[in-house]
């Protein structure tokens, strides 16, 4: 008794902390010079039409590496705790239903994915999305056909290629952009690859390219939390 | 005020209810999921603008009028990692709840005694 009293004391506190939240804060009017900045320039110094992936991509990228970083940390806990090798049980087959359907929608998922993280400079989406987009298409895989097993070396060569050609694109950012644009250079600048023609599918430099490899990353991993909990 | 943030405050105050009160390991993790839910609503609804659009910058909306037609892209951009980031961590909570099950036959965190402080 004494521990749920305690609780909602807690719980109490919180939503107090929470209240100026609630009816103090205005809701914003325009734009803080920081994101206002972002948008007006976003679109010619990086040439990307989707302003959220500039932010994620190229000036915040940084905080994007570190965020793959967690991800690739949780992935190796789960795969820490869950990996070992485990005695086969027989499982029941999936039916005929569920098999036919998943042989036509596989791959179309994997395209719809694919597509999502190749356009992310220019619509809604990028290589979070798409990522997770694969790993639903894995886990439909794995629902149909119950006795498949993955090629893990495929999957850990996947996964480390694309991580070290993130931090490789990052360095040639570094290393190559130009400082025409009163850019400077940069950790993972985009602007050392031709920049294209605003809004075609081949512009934004290297934002494609990192975005695809996020993509890569991020379903490989994804991949491997949903192999690693199949048992 | 925001009726959206209002909703990710209540769902932020429900998940923290049920991590703390409840006893078993995978209604925690609930609580957490909706913990994590209700900051995601919180965090985008502060960037939001009323009356404006997406920040993608297309025919509908063109590069010279961006700065009064999209909403903050900081708080998008910060909600889209953080939402993998989330599907990662509970994907690992609930690793750690098998494997305590594996060993402990379990599900009940009474029944741990030795991780009490």
């Amino acid at each position: 008794m004494i521990t749920r009293i305690l609780a909602f004391l807690a719980v109490i506190g919180l939503a107090f902390m929470l209240l100026p939240l609630i009816h103090e804060v205005l809701p914003m009017q325009e734009l803080s010079p920081v994101a206002g900045n972002y948008v007006v320039k976003g679109p010619d110094e990086l040439g990307a039409q989707n302003i959220v992936t500039s932010v994620v991509v190229t000036y915040r990228g940084l905080d994007t590496l570190g965020e793959v970083t967690v991800l690739f940390i949780a992935t190796a806990g789960v795969g820490f705790l869950l990996g070992r090798k485990k005695e086969k049980k027989n499982k029941r087959k999936s039916s005929e239903i569920l098999q036919t359907g998943a042989s036509f929608l596989i791959a179309l998922i994997f395209l719809y994915g694919i597509y999502v993280f190749v356009h992310g400079h220019l619509t809604p989406g990028g290589g979070f999305q798409g990522g997770v987009v694969i790993a639903t298409g894995i886990l439909l895989i794995m629902l149909s056909e119950v006795n498949m097993k993955f090629n893990h070396k495929l999957l850990h060569l996947v996964e480390s290629v694309s991580g070290v050609g993130y931090v490789v694109l990052g360095i040639l950012g570094l290393l190559l952009a130009s400082t025409a644009a009163g850019l400077g250079d940069g950790f993972l600048n985009n602007r050392f690859l031709s920049m294209g023609t605003y809004g075609q599918l081949f512009s934004a430099g290297a934002i494609p390219l990192i975005y695809s490899l996020v993509g890569l990353k991020v379903g490989s991993e994804l991949t491997g939390i949903l192999d690693n909990m199949q048992e | 005020m925001n009726v959206t943030t209002l909703f990710g405050a209540i769902l932020l105050i429900i998940g923290t209810w049920a991590m703390l009160t409840h006893k078993n390991l995978i209604r925690i993790i609930i609580g957490f999921s909706l913990m994590d839910t209700g900051i995601h609503v919180i965090m985008v609804s502060v960037g939001y603008i009323d009356g404006r659009t997406a920040p993608i910058l297309d025919q509908a909306v063109n590069k010279a009028e961006a700065l009064y037609r999209v909403v903050d892209p900081i708080p998008s951009a910060l909600v889209l990692t953080a939402i993998v980031i989330g599907l990662a961590v509970t994907a690992l909570m609930l690793s750690y709840a098998i494997r305590m099950y594996q060993k402990g036959k379990s599900l009940s965190i009474d029944d741990y005694q030795e991780t009490k402080w």
